[in-house]
């Protein structure tokens, strides 16, 4: 606070002058200013985008297979579901690996042994680790072996490979916001049924839990919009073939961001534009998934 | 209480993931409907064919696929472009039915495949024209470039940063190239045909990629870019760039469907090939379907933007496939 | 009773006498069970730790077994593709790229992100922030190929137009959108540390006088600025690592150069190219992929270490 003190003291005894309050007023158009180019840039983009890939949803753009010789007839299914299927996996992986490790880390975790503070370390720190890193992991262990975690031997891209990879990934934004709605949880609720006789596992299962509920289910939807716009990770494990049928757990698969990707890679306009069309339907998921944790969020939410 | 709902949301979930599983799954059995020996293309056909390498071959493929999905709607084909290497060394593990590829096999990935105890069966199907393109501004004298030019230009040890040491008439333009890389089989035909180095090929002002659609628009958007590409991805871009006529001694030659098919554009003419295996040419999905490309061998192959098998290659290709004969073993 | 002496222990309400002996019922047994199981599920997170530093160090060991470390770490000719006696393995470039297109990147970056964040957190009404404050979140949450696809088909041709000589794959558009992209973790990190500034400190200033701008830029600002450099170490490590945004609209080779018109390539955006190429397994250029990838964790791991160093410090001044 001394130096704050000093900082006031020192430098800024100047009256507010006429001087000072033009520099008011340009300091805050500056600010604005930036403000202005943030969201203009948003502004732009999404127009640009939505000029180009509004006019190509149609029922046939959503159902159709892709094409290489009619760009008009091709369509996004494959990449359609394999996104929704790699929502599905992912899911299945990081609700509960996530949520017991939350549970782990504020219900029953010294924090004052080391480990529980490695684990703690670990987890923000992989918050931040580029995702093209967890693709090379996903590669290198569930693809490839020597783990082979998923006994394909064959070394072929598949699914399960995408989702788990992808599941790594967002499993640390799963954990943290986890633990930031069980912590919300009042330690009267809990003490209140340790008292009638409950053990601690009954209490997290049926009084803490389903009171953080709300709050993990948004932080778990806002972690699987993170995973299904991720491309970086599905191109390392393999994710790009043309097929004309529908992604299989055990076989070769597509996701939006890797049509999208594939797309605005062709020279040839006419097939180019498909991105467009993709992006928009990304896009459209990613806005439903946060307006179902919003909704969610005011519905639910608990006002201890 | 909140279990009640939470019950609910899991109810809902389920639904969901059935729902998306419910969509998802196409017809995924592996059988096989038609008789061994018939390779009937019908309906009932069913199987699962995986298909890598070459990029350039790829366009081909997924047109292949595409109309002969019409037909027999229940194989699941599925193609890659990994690059001819790299698709042979699949091939060679075991992972591909078919291996594409935009040379013929070489002795090395030969014996890796023999070690396996995978013998391959080369079916020719189609031809490219591995055409020399350049930004549409760029005023190479007459459009056309001799290989000799070109070898000055790529050798690895070249040294050459302006077009205008190349000599007279040639634009006064830094040097940009745009090719494929080292997985690639149009990479090893150039680099053989053309710089008659081992896959060696100057690095120094050169971008490789191993997509092709990356090059083209590489060269397409770059003032003063050179490079080399499958006959299909020149020829969709044609108005966007230039393609150069080559010179292989014998005159300046343009790349075209009659200068390819009737091999007066040299050297560059080539073939394309489908490696199935021994065992795989067994399987009714994959005969039927190497046998529709041969069978609308034009269609297909037009469609694709190449250039269609000659009668007497057409031939050789049809014997190949029902002899399932062997690929005879590279001299080197 | 078992579970009231740990819950008391931790949270010192005190609600049981501490000297409360624990039962060992059947009951007991299934609570250790469910602990080792949720124990399980935290310890995941340090496998995948463990995973990446294993699979990184052991295949980086097998390039550097082969690629003596100087030729690597002070080589300038990056040719790793190359077939025969070209292929060369210094990443000088490759590193030289990456941190230019970093910078680029925050050149755009700090400037709108602390625009943007100081005026959120210090001039905005609150009608206002309910409204900019989940635009700039939006920001936030578009997929990174959108990015790409944006610099690649519209940023570009712009530049084209404005009369920049650019190649069509350049580092100007990639390291602009990388920018943009980086800008919402600038604005909202920053943002945060301003707002946790005491409002004493702000009615000490204008008690004594001092115009608005003063008060930001003289008190709160320096009072934030721990969280502030935070704000910008994470944005800097986010460009570092970025993707797609360099794969699709920045072009496959690094360029020892300031020149922004002509290609430039990132580390993460190598390794992914290679990986699209499916080198084969065992060589040497497959190899690449880890002897890069462990470089680029060892600098995002040591950025973010700092980061969250200068998080706690900001966060703790106020608690």
């Amino acid at each position: 606070m001394a130096v704050a003190e000093t900082a006031i003291t020192r430098k800024v005894v100047q009256r507010a002058s006429s001087g000072a309050r033009t520099k008011d007023l340009l300091f805050r158009a500056a600010l604005l200013l930036c403000l202005f180019i943030a969201v203009l840039f948003l502004g732009v983009l999404i127009v640009d985008v939505a000029i180009d890939g509004v006019p190509l949803i149609t029922p046939e753009f959503l159902t159709n297979f892709p094409s290489r010789l009619f760009p008009e007839q091709s369509g996004i299914r494959p990449a359609l579901i394999g996104t929704l299927y790699l929502m599905v996996l992912c899911a299945a992986f990081i609700v509960p690996i996530g949520v017991a490790a939350a549970v782990y880390l504020e219900e029953y975790a010294d924090p004052n042994r080391w480990y529980n503070r490695l684990i703690e370390v670990n987890i923000q720190n992989l918050a931040s680790v580029p995702s093209v890193v967890y693709g090379i992991l996903g590669l290198a262990f569930i693809v490839r072996g020597p783990v082979d975690i998923l006994g394909l031997g064959e070394g072929s891209p598949t699914l399960l490979a995408g989702a788990l990879t992808l599941g790594l990934l967002v499993l640390p934004v799963v954990i943290i916001v986890s633990r930031e709605a069980i912590r919300a949880v009042p330690p009267s609720i809990r003490e209140g049924a340790l008292a009638l006789g409950a053990t601690k596992w009954q209490t997290i299962w049926k009084m803490v839990l389903p009171g953080a509920l709300a709050g993990i289910a948004t932080g778990v939807i806002l972690a699987l919009s993170r995973a299904i716009g991720e491309t970086a990770p599905l191109i390392l494990v393999g994710a790009i073939a043309f097929r004309l049928t529908s992604p299989t757990l055990d076989g070769q698969f597509s996701a939006l961001p890797i049509a999208i990707f594939e797309a605005a890679g062709e020279p040839r306009p006419e097939f180019q534009i498909l991105a467009a069309g993709a992006i928009v339907v990304l896009l459209a998921v990613l806005l439903l998934m946060n307006a179902a944790a919003i909704y969610l969020r005011n519905r639910y939410e608990q006002k201890w | 209480m909140k279990l009640h709902r939470f019950s609910t949301v899991a109810v809902v979930c389920g639904a969901l993931a059935c729902g998306v599983t419910a969509c998802g799954n196409d017809d995924e059995e592996e059988g096989t409907a038609g008789a061994s020996s018939g390779a009937a293309v019908s309906e009932d056909l069913s199987g699962s064919i995986r298909i890598d390498g070459s990029s350039t071959v790829r366009p081909l493929a997924e047109a292949a696929v595409e109309l002969f999905a019409a037909e027999a709607p229940k194989v699941d084909v599925s193609v890659g472009g990994v690059g001819t290497g790299d698709g042979f060394e699949k091939f060679c593990r075991g992972e591909l039915q078919i291996a594409d590829a935009s040379r013929a096999i070489e002795k090395d990935e030969f014996d890796a495949c023999k070690k396996q105890n995978i013998t391959p069966v080369e079916v020719q199907v189609g031809i490219d024209g591995l055409s020399v393109v350049a930004h549409k501004d760029l005023a190479i004298p007459k459009d056309c470039i001799t290989t000799a030019q070109l070898k000055k230009l790529l050798d690895p040890k070249s040294k050459i940063a302006n077009y205008k040491q190349l000599g007279a008439g040639f634009p006064d333009q830094k040097v940009s190239f745009f090719t494929p890389g080292t997985e690639s089989g149009t990479y090893d035909y150039f680099t053989e045909a053309v710089l008659e180095t081992d896959a060696e090929q100057r690095t120094q002002d050169v971008q490789t990629s191993a997509d092709d659609n990356q090059i083209v628009t590489g060269i397409e958007g770059t003032e003063g870019a050179l490079g080399y590409v499958g006959f299909a991805f020149a020829d969709s871009q044609k108005d966007k760039l230039k393609i150069l006529a080559v010179d292989g001694g014998e005159g300046c030659v343009k790349p075209e469907i009659a200068t390819i098919a009737d091999g007066s554009y040299k050297p560059l003419s080539r073939p394309l090939f489908m490696y199935p295996n021994t065992e795989t040419i067994k399987k009714p999905d994959v005969k039927a379907f190497i046998r529709y490309i041969l069978d609308n061998n034009e269609k297909i192959v037009t469609a694709a933007d190449y250039v269609p098998l000659t009668d007497e290659l057409l031939r050789q290709a049809r014997a190949n496939l029902d002899a399932a004969t062997p690929a005879e073993a590279p001299a080197s | 009773m078992d579970g009231g002496q740990e819950l008391s222990a931790r949270r010192g309400t005190g609600s049981a006498p501490p000297s409360l002996t624990r039962v060992r019922t059947r009951r007991s047994v299934g609570e250790q069970a469910v602990k080792v199981l949720l124990a399980g599920a935290a310890v995941l997170s340090v496998l995948t730790t463990i995973g990446i530093v294993v699979t990184l160090i052991t295949e980086a060991s097998k390039f550097f077994g082969e690629i003596p470390l100087g030729d690597f770490f002070l080589g300038t000719d990056w040719a790793p593709l190359a077939g025969g006696e070209s292929q060369s393995f210094g990443v000088v470039p490759l590193i030289w790229s990456t941190l230019y297109l970093t910078l680029i990147a925050l050149i755009v970056a700090v400037p709108l992100g602390l625009g943007v964040g100081i005026y959120l957190a210090e001039y905005a009404s609150p009608r206002v922030r309910r409204i900019f404050k989940p635009i700039v979140e939006l920001l936030a949450g578009i997929p990174t190929i959108v990015f790409g696809y944006f610099a690649l088909t519209f940023c570009t041709p712009l530049l084209k137009d404005v009369g920049i000589d650019l190649q069509v794959f350049n580092g100007l558009a990639g390291g602009i959108i990388l920018g943009i992209l980086v800008l919402p973790t600038i604005a909202s990190v920053s943002e945060d540390a301003m707002s946790a500034v005491p409002q004493s400190l702000r009615e000490g200033a204008f008690g004594l006088g001092a115009a608005k701008w003063q008060v930001v830029v003289r008190v709160v600002f320096p009072a934030a600025l721990s969280g502030i450099v935070a704000a910008l170490v994470l944005g800097a490590s986010r460009a570092i690592g970025e993707t797609v945004v360099i794969l699709v609209a920045s072009g496959n080779n690094p360029n020892l150069t300031f020149d922004l018109t002509v290609a430039h390539q990132n580390m993460a955006a190598f390794i992914a190219n290679v990986a699209r190429a499916d080198v084969s397994a065992g060589s040497v250029a497959y190899a690449t992929i880890f002897a890069v990838g462990a470089t680029l964790f060892a600098m995002t791991f040591l950025l973010n270490l700092v980061a969250i160093r200068f998080v706690r410090k900001y966060r703790q001044v106020y608690e």
